[in-house]
């Protein structure tokens, strides 16, 4: 006797559906999302591969230190060298793209379910599936509903890459202290001012945490995407493999090596050993008013306010 | 509660206040945290005990049947062993807990019914709070902390740092400003934590075990700190402590809970001359009464001094009193700082006194 489900063709009627009754929707979130990646590419593109350059070595300096901004300039040179510039540019492009992307959504969503416990209990799971799956089955709605290109990409990118910020943040709001709060609320803060004066900035350096995390997947998961043609190094990497080109696929990878790198040095320094750097850089660049000085001494602090160091993604 | 929560004020209170309205009006008010309150509150009705119905129902009774009135200037000491109920209490003055049943009104208006943005609007206004572990905010200068609660009420930035450093400096953290919570000493963070209560400059302000974390000497400090600004402003100070000797300094009357009820509520002096149980005895069991109590603290205005009997000013030591009263005829008068007579002490008042610290 045979005994078949059908689940593919269940899945083809579901897909169609979708693209039939919600192509609008579909349409607007590619635009958006476009217009984001384009944006930030022509951003980027737009500068001489030597001002770039300098812009992540005083980033590195800045942040970091001067024995890795000597690295940052030796990576860069050598990126330049391999000639992957445009191809370097066009992942870092849409690493960010996705980034802000999956921070924009993923933010509010951890903190709505450090708010709400039935929320917390309900996408928690979720989140874990998400973790757990393979990167690949991502690439697989995303190009149903999306086609092939950027923007598929860019969209699986998205959804894999956002779960350790949605959880971190929800963490580092549960986790500040209950007399933190309770002053807040004491001195009269309404609910948007308790998050934005308290819960918000006492958990910036968990919420860092979690957004240096992203980051990471972001960049694994762009190489990956090439495959449904989002472009950039994971192109290089994936030309190499089909020409069985050894050296053409360990340049690529070494791009990403080095992109890896910089995006982890410098987003982690956001996250501990700076909150003031991070507060002053934040009210440097959205402060309507302007408060230069007060840099000193929050290096020991952000030390013990930062539950988590490190990273794990 | 027990009947000997006398409301009168003291000598002492007399002396010092002019403003003499109620300020905290607590009635019968009740905390019960999960369970089923209302089966809670008909257990206890039955006479159960807290453990009692903890055990029968899951029900924390962590305030019951509490009533008292705190005057306009008043120190009101709140002591208790742990778990007693004195956080859940102070917080239902500001409703950062709600009272399960009960009333809690200030300055006259019933704030158990008020709602969001009246209470938000009180809070901002009419009473602030100090914290155990100071609750500073990492990220903010000391300055930025003090003016938090006048960010927090919409005020402008030069108006706000005016009268942030303006408090700064009333603790002695005028040359901080710049500092961050971090650079500071335990001492040093509470008093940021102490002037950002004043900076708003309400007529009320709610301590929970404010000093309980810092280490004794400085805990004196700040109590002395805390004596010398009443002295310059007087403030209705609701003070959380499980330290008597830091009650009978600070406090104007005493109020103690156990197990979710107060069983006394009484000046100092009352408290350690007539306790209303063993738990308020064990208080001071170990408190050396000499060193706690001034002149001013045991002199009755009941008692008429004894002819020609030396004049004692009422921060006097006991162990001066003891050397004048023992060699006089009658009971020794005591004036206050301001030149009036608050009573006098006998013989037997003193012994009565060094007794209670055996
Ligand atoms: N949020 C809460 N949920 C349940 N029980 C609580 C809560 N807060 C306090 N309690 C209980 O209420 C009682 C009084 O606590 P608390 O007011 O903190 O006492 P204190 O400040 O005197 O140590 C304790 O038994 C405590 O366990
Ligand atoms: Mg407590």
């Amino acid at each position: 006797m045979e005994f078949n489900i059908e689940i593919g063709d269940g899945v083809s009627a579901a897909v169609d559906y979708i693209r039939n009754n919600f192509q609008d929707g579909l349409d607007g979130i590619a635009t958006v999302i476009e217009w984001v990646a384009d944006g930030t590419f022509i951003a980027l593109d737009i500068m001489p591969w030597w001002l770039l350059t300098a812009l992540l070595v005083v980033l590195s300096l800045w942040r970091v230190g001067w024995k890795f901004s000597l690295f940052t300039l030796g990576a860069m040179l050598l990126v330049v060298g391999m000639g992957l510039w445009e191809e370097t540019v066009n992942t870092l492009a849409l690493v960010l793209t996705a980034t802000f992307i999956a921070l924009v959504v993923g933010i509010p969503i951890g903190i709505a379910m450090s708010r709400n416990d039935t929320l917390e209990t309900l996408v928690r799971p979720i989140l874990d599936l998400m973790q757990t799956l393979p990167p690949f089955v991502y690439l697989i709605p995303a190009a149903m509903f999306f086609g092939l290109g950027k923007v598929p990409g860019t969209i699986a990118t998205i959804v894999f890459a956002m779960p350790p910020v949605v959880r971190l943040t929800n963490l580092g709001i549960r986790q500040v202290s209950e007399e933190n709060v309770e002053a807040g609320l004491a001195f009269g803060c309404t609910d948007w001012q308790l998050l934005s004066k308290v819960q918000f900035p006492l958990a910036l350096p968990t919420i860092m945490a979690g957004v240096n995390q992203t980051i990471m997947l972001a960049l694994s998961m762009v190489v990956i995407a090439s495959m449904i043609g989002a472009g950039g190094l994971g192109n290089t990497v994936l030309t190499g493999i089909q020409r069985l080109d050894v050296g053409l696929g360990f340049e690529g990878g070494l791009g990403v090596v080095v992109l890896a790198i910089l995006l982890d040095r410098i987003t982690q320094s956001f996250g501990h050993g700076a909150t003031g750097g991070l507060f002053s850089f934040l009210k440097s660049v959205f402060a309507t008013g302007s408060r230069a000085e007060g840099h000193s001494g929050t290096r020991d602090e952000a030390k013990e306010a930062s539950p988590a160091h490190g990273r794990n993604g | 509660m027990s009947d000997a929560a006398l409301q009168q004020p003291s000598a002492r209170d007399d002396a010092r206040q002019e403003a003499d309205e109620d300020r905290i009006v607590v009635e019968n008010a009740y905390k019960i945290f999960g369970g089923n309150p209302d089966e809670a509150y008909r257990l206890l009705g039955e006479g159960k005990t807290k453990d009692q119905i903890f055990r029968e129902t899951g029900a924390t009774v962590a305030v019951q049947d509490a009533s008292f009135t705190v005057k306009s200037g008043e120190v009101f000491v709140i002591m208790g062993l742990s778990g007693s109920g004195k956080s859940t209490m102070v917080r239902m003055l500001n409703r950062l807990i709600d009272p399960t049943f009960g009333t809690v009104s200030i300055n006259g208006q019933n704030i158990t019914a008020m709602n969001r943005k009246a209470l938000i609007d009180l809070r901002r206004r009419d009473m602030s709070m100090v914290f155990q572990s100071f609750a500073l905010m990492p990220h903010q200068t000391v300055l930025e902390n003090a003016a938090f609660g006048l960010t927090v009420s919409g005020r402008d930035k030069a108006d706000r740092e005016a009268r942030a450093l303006e408090a700064l400096e009333a603790v002695g953290l005028g040359q901080n400003a710049r500092s961050y919570p971090s650079e500071l000493s335990g001492g040093m963070k509470q008093r940021v934590g102490l002037a950002r209560a004043l900076a708003n400059d309400p007529p009320v302000l709610l301590m929970d075990e404010a000093f309980s974390a810092l280490d004794p000497l400085i805990r004196t400090e700040m109590q002395d700190e805390l004596i010398r600004l009443q002295r310059e402003h007087r403030r209705t100070i609701v003070f959380i402590s499980h330290d008597l000797d830091e009650a009978m300094r600070i406090g104007d009357r005493i109020a103690i809970m156990q197990d979710g009820r107060f069983v006394q509520i009484d000046t100092p002096d009352k408290i350690v001359s007539e306790p209303a149980n063993d738990y308020v005895r064990s208080f001071f069991r170990n408190v050396d009464v000499t060193q706690v109590f001034k002149a001013g603290d045991i002199a009755d205005p009941g008692v008429q001094p004894g002819d020609g009997v030396t004049e004692i000013s009422a921060d006097a030591s006991l162990d001066e009193v003891l050397s004048i009263v023992s060699n006089a005829d009658g009971p020794a008068p005591v004036t206050g700082e301001d030149g009036k007579r608050l009573g006098a002490i006998s013989k037997t008042a003193l012994l009565k006194t060094f007794d209670k610290s055996r």
